[in-house]
């Protein structure tokens, strides 16, 4: 079948914080659930100011047993949504993905069309890691915080700004 | 991406220090990709009165009531069921229920203006609400938004992952938003403004607005 051109993207704007966001969205798994681990960072500008209004989207790649939405029943979402706080602040609570990383979408005011990264939970070899240029790779490693989670920065520009992903 | 906007569109103002200063990296992502899959969402998640925004509180909102009805697709043409589909919006009077939002057009205590449904076997998706208002922004002197109702759709991969905003047919503000010339091809503009419809419209009810959503090819479809 022949392609039909795609519907545009428009930014989120400023006002998604009352429709988006729902209760224990950064929880993909409950609290006390075991192996769970956090991932929590700021979202920074190109003048490295927070990002206050800004969402992060993330997926372990299957669906799983918790509920994305209503978070009913055990285990494991393999979805989760958070607003960032006034300090440009997030925090997931998750299960280890199967894989070394997570997908991540990031969408802000001012964004015209969110963008797409992945929070490696550890470097070694790997198909995206080991194309990209040394210097960059470093931004889509998460860093250990030395309390069982990790810790994940977005640069949405300038100096370390964060790997985006066309795919 | 050209259908897309470009990061950078310093009209708007607030791209200027969030778009990314390089390109994205162009990644063919191999078969076991995370980003290839999407969250299955469960019908009964959802709502019975979520996709009607006018039933919400109490009383009945002011406004133009509205239909607003399509298909979500995929870059074949075909429909995709069972998608989320998220919506939300100002009130008639151009104002959010968002405590940040300081223009001084009044609250309606019978309108939040949040909704969200699922797409059926068709790909179909239908909500009920009022007619948005036009708001003034401070991005440049006497900036108005064109009304509009923003829209969150996932699909199946989450690559395929939009967000967008849907307009209404022969808005005067068009020429004058940065955010939706922020699209380059007059053309693809297009796509984002609902077609009124009288076989949607509903005697002695409401208007009815088709509006039908294309998401983007995923890897693994063929070029």
């Amino acid at each position: 079948m022949s392609a039909v051109p795609p519907t545009p993207s428009q930014t989120v704007g400023p006002f998604f914080g009352y429709a988006l966001p729902y209760p224990q969205g950064p929880d993909l798994v409950a609290e006390g659930h075991p192996g769970a681990i956090t991932v929590t960072g700021r979202v920074l500008d190109g003048a490295g100011e927070p990002v206050p209004d800004a969402m992060l989207e993330l997926w372990l790649g299957e669906t799983g047993t918790r509920r994305a939405l209503d978070r009913a029943g055990e285990g494991v979402s393999g979805f989760g949504r958070c607003p960032t706080d006034a300090d440009g602040s997030y925090r997931f609570r998750t299960a280890r993905p199967a894989g070394p990383y997570l997908a991540m979408l990031v969408f802000a005011r001012g964004l015209l069309r969110s963008v797409a990264t992945r929070v490696y939970l550890q470097d070694g070899p790997d198909p995206l890691l080991d194309a990209l240029d040394p210097s960059r790779r470093a931004t889509l490693i998460a860093e250990p915080d030395g309390e069982g989670g990790y810790r994940f920065d977005v640069r949405l520009q300038g100096e370390g700004e964060t790997v985006f992903l066309e795919f | 991406m050209t259908h897309h906007p470009p990061y950078l569109s310093p009209d708007y103002r607030s791209s200027v220090l969030r778009a990314p200063s390089r390109p994205p990296v162009a990644f063919r992502a191999d078969p076991d990709a995370v980003e290839l899959t999407g969250p299955v969402f469960g019908h009964d998640e959802i709502g019975e009165l979520d996709a009607d925004l006018t039933r919400h509180h109490a009383g009945e909102p002011i406004g133009e009531r509205i239909i607003v009805t399509g298909r979500i697709l995929d870059s074949a043409g075909r429909p995709v069921p069972g998608t989320l589909l998220e919506v939300w919006q100002a009130n008639a009077a151009g104002r959010y229920a968002h405590r940040r939002d300081q223009h001084p057009a009044p609250l309606d205590p019978n309108f939040t203006g949040a909704g969200r449904c699922m797409t059926d076997e068709q790909g179909r998706y239908r909500f009920v609400s009022i007619k948005p208002g036009a708001y003034p922004w401070r991005n440049h002197h006497n900036a108005w938004r064109p009304a509009h109702i923003h829209f969150s759709v996932f699909g199946t991969a989450f690559t395929q992952r939009l967000v967008t905003q849907m307009y209404f047919p022969g808005d005067p503000l068009f020429p004058y938003d940065p955010i939706m010339r922020s699209i380059p091809d007059p053309a693809a503009r297009e796509r984002l403004v609902a077609h009124f419809d009288l076989d949607v419209t509903e005697p002695e009810w409401a208007l009815g607005y088709r509006f039908d959503i294309v998401l983007g090819r995923t890897p693994t479809e063929e070029q």
